[in-house]
This record gives C-alpha cells, structure tokens and sequence, in this order.
C-alpha cells in the first residue's frame, strides 16, 4: 500500500499546519494547499499550475532533497517578489515518497 | 448607451459561448472585457498551451479554442467593450440593469451574467517604498506604455524579464532618450527573435542593460528622478524621468467585489440547482467565477452552466411563456445576421 508522508507548511499568518499528503494523487504543493484551504481560494494557484504566476511561491525550511527548478519556475521567479534563496513554486514540486518531512512556508500574498 | 438582452462580463470561454446559447433563444448579447482581446485568461496567460478535457477536442491550443468560440458565436453579432473594466451597476425599477465601466461607458440590459473568471487582469506591482505615490497623477510610475509619445525624449527605466518588458524596450529605443532594461538575471523569457533584438541594440549602446540587477528605491519629489538598482552587491543610482515595471499582469475580482453579491473564498455564491442566478435577481455567475457545493473550475462546467444561465433569462424576459428545447441538427441556426445553417436535406429517391 502506498501510504501518505507528512509535509508542514506554514501558512501566510505563520500557523504551522502537518498535514497528510497522498503520495499516489500526482498532487504538487500547491495543490496540497489547496486541498487543505491553507490559503484562500483565488490568493494560490491562479494560473492552474503552469509557473505562470508566483501566487504558490513558497520557501524551502530544511534540507530535504527535491529535484532542481526547471527553466519556467526560474524564469517566474525572477520576475516574484518576495524571491529568497530558497525559493520555489509550489506547484512546480510533485509529491513523492521523498518529500516525507519537508518543510515550507507559503510566501506572502503579491 | 449600449442596449442588449444579456450583458455579459468577461470574454473568456464561458462568456463566448454564453452568446451563442443566448443566440439560439433570439437573445442577444453585448460583452465588456478588461483586456483588449476576447479570450480572458486563454488568450492573455497560455494561448500556446493544449487544453485535453474540451469534449470532442482530443487536444487543442487554448487560443485556438478562442478562435473557434469566436466563430461560432459570429452569426449571433455580439458587441464588444474591450479594454475596459465593468465598475457600477445599477438597478432599475423595471428590473434592468445599467453597468458602467472604468471609462464611463453605459450599458443598458435585461440580465447581467457575470463570466469573470479570476477577475479582471491588473498589473503586478513590485514591492516598493513610495510606489503608491509615484504610479499616481503622472508621477513617473507608470504599468502600460499607453501613450508612447509621452516618453519621446525622455530617459526611462523599464524592469521586467518577459516579452512586454523586452518589446517596449526595443520600441522605446528609437522614442526615448535613453532606455535601461533591468532584469534580475541575464536570462529573459521571451520570443527569440525579441531576445536578439535587445542583444543588437545593447551592442550598439541604444539599450542599456543591467542584469541582474533590481529596483530597491526611488528618489524624487512630486516626480521621480532616479532610481535605485541592486547589481552585484553593490547599489547603483541612475536618473530617470519615468519607471516602467512590466512583470505582467494578474487577475483580481476587482469592482465587482462591491456590487452587493454574496462572495465566499473570492467566489460569487450561486444557485446550481437551477439557473445559476445570484443573490440579486437578474445577475448571474458563470464559469470559473462562481462557487456552489462540488463546483469545478472547468471550462466544460462553464459551457453547461451558461446554458442553463440563458433558459432562466429567457423565462425572465418572457414570464409564462412556454419553452420547447429545439436541437440545432433539427431546426438549424438563424444568425442575428440574416444567415443560415441547417443540416442537408436528405435525399429521398427510389432504387429501381
């Protein structure tokens, strides 16, 4: 059986929220998010989750491995605010067995 | 004064289809739109990319849906008021509306079906002291290069690393005095035949270049006068007359926020098991705009629910009257235009 890891987010008021996230869903941060209501509706993934906007931009808390930002996320990110070193698009970050333990803060509202 | 049976607001899938569906009731429709083409979030943020759940599509180009959508609906002539954004709405007495947008255009209609999808598109701002002040009354912030001749001959610092960024540039090199394109890295994001024009004009010294590099402040009185870029750790002061940041744009309810409807998580509330009629008798929520129990965001919900949307506005402005569904294969389509399309006629002959 495929079983859920544990991910904590912070959400934009810096509550610490460890939820579950299914790993067999092909789900990304973003969409976890979501799927919790960590950040209200029409304020995260407003492009639908084509790197197209920053509004699931989060940061990085600890050293978890996840694979390497592709050429779209760099290019939006150069272009959010709020851009820290650890920076990543949620949405750009797929949910696999890997991720057991990460954790990230959801960046402000743009 | 602009009159017509449904006004729709929002040229996205939802509201493009919504016309022809109301065409087939004799219904016709005018439509106000934010951006200066129909499509909504199609056509501005991924008219390249394929969409795969449009029925009877196994797979096709999201502006390309756009342009069938529009041909679609063509027969049924609707109106267009692009480029501005839908502001106030009144009731009337007789239980019509009148919408007027940012630029004061009026609209007079039955029914208002808003099609909004996230809202209306409006610049991204970066995250600067004292923005507010100068993007206000012409004091040298400015989010659009409407008027290009108010930059002639003067110096300007643009910012941004996709294809309006790089546009503009290339256009203003030849109206300004002097453009600076700052970008927070030296890769740009946008059409190659635009990368390389700005690689031109950068060699020749019409465009000059910082990367990576980023605006941090300005410095002015009633207007500005320079501004502060990062680069390399160091900071750096360069006069200008005007600051153009280009990071795109991004949807926001906007005005129609304040219109007296019931909104939950940025959503209009709506009746789905009937007509997807608002809070307010006579406007309506489709599409992506809209929330109710199990709603999906799906442009194929929109379709359906548009459909549903003109029924009701049909039983609004012919109270007591029956309505017999008819099937386009069957009676055919009668344009607002004088055209016609209808199946071929069988041919029925004898074998002998």
């Amino acid at each position: 059986m495929i079983e859920d890891i544990l991910i904590k987010i912070t959400d934009r008021e810096g509550t610490v929220h460890e939820v579950q996230a299914p790993t067999d869903m092909n789900l990304n941060i973003m969409e976890l998010v979501r799927m919790y209501e960590l950040a209200p509706e029409g304020t995260i993934g407003i492009c639908g989750g084509m790197a197209m906007c920053a509004s699931c931009q989060c940061y990085v808390l600890n050293d978890i491995e996840i694979p390497e930002k592709g050429d779209d996320e760099e290019a939006m990110l150069s272009e959010a605010f709020n851009v820290k070193p650890n920076s990543r698009l949620g949405c750009q970050i797929r949910i696999t067995e890997k991720l057991e333990g990460l954790a990230i803060e959801l960046a402000p509202e743009e | 004064m602009i009159k017509t049976d449904i006004l729709i607001i929002g040229a996205g899938p939802t509201g493009l289809f919504a016309v022809f569906e109301a065409g087939l009731l004799k219904l016709k429709c005018h439509i106000i739109d934010g951006l200066p083409q129909p499509g909504g979030q199609l056509s501005e943020l991924y008219p390249k990319k394929p969409i795969f759940d449009i029925p009877g599509f196994p797979s096709i180009l999201a502006g390309d849906l756009v342009t069938n959508l529009m041909e679609q609906i063509k027969q049924f002539q609707p109106g267009f008021t692009l480029n501005e954004v839908a502001e106030t709405i009144d009731k009337l007495e007789d239980g019509t509306f009148i919408v007027t947008t940012n630029k004061g255009t009026k609209h007079h209609a039955n029914a208002v079906a808003i099609a909004g999808g996230l809202g209306s598109f409006e610049p991204r701002k970066p995250i600067l002291e004292g923005l507010d002040f100068y993007d206000q009354n012409d004091r040298g912030v400015e989010y659009f290069v409407k008027d290009p001749e108010k930059f002639r001959d003067k110096k300007v610092v643009i910012s941004g690393g996709g294809d309006s960024a790089l546009d503009w540039s290339i256009f203003l090199s030849n109206v300004a005095s002097s453009v600076t394109l700052v970008h927070r890295r030296n890769e740009f994001r946008g059409a190659l035949d635009s990368v390389e024009k700005v690689q031109e004009l950068k060699s020749s010294g019409k465009i000059k270049l910082i990367t990576p590099g980023e605006i941090v402040g300005f410095k002015g009185a009633e207007h500005i006068e320079s501004v502060n870029i990062e680069t390399n750790g160091e900071t750096i002061n360069i006069e200008t007359d005007y600051f153009i940041p280009l990071f795109g744009l991004t949807p926001k309810l906007g005005p129609i926020a304040n219109w007296g409807l019931d909104i939950e998580k940025n959503a209009i509330k709506v009746d789905n098991s009937l007509d997807y009629q608002t809070n307010i008798p006579g406007i309506y929520a489709i599409g992506d705009v809209n929330s109710y129990p199990g709603k999906l965001k799906l442009i194929l919900c929109g379709f359906h629910e548009a459909t549903l949307m003109v029924q009701s506005v049909y039983q609004r402005m012919n109270p007591g009257k029956k309505y017999v569904l008819k099937y386009t294969t069957v009676s055919g389509i009668d344009g607002f235009d004088g055209t016609r399309k209808e199946a071929e006629k069988q041919v029925v002959k004898a074998i002998e």
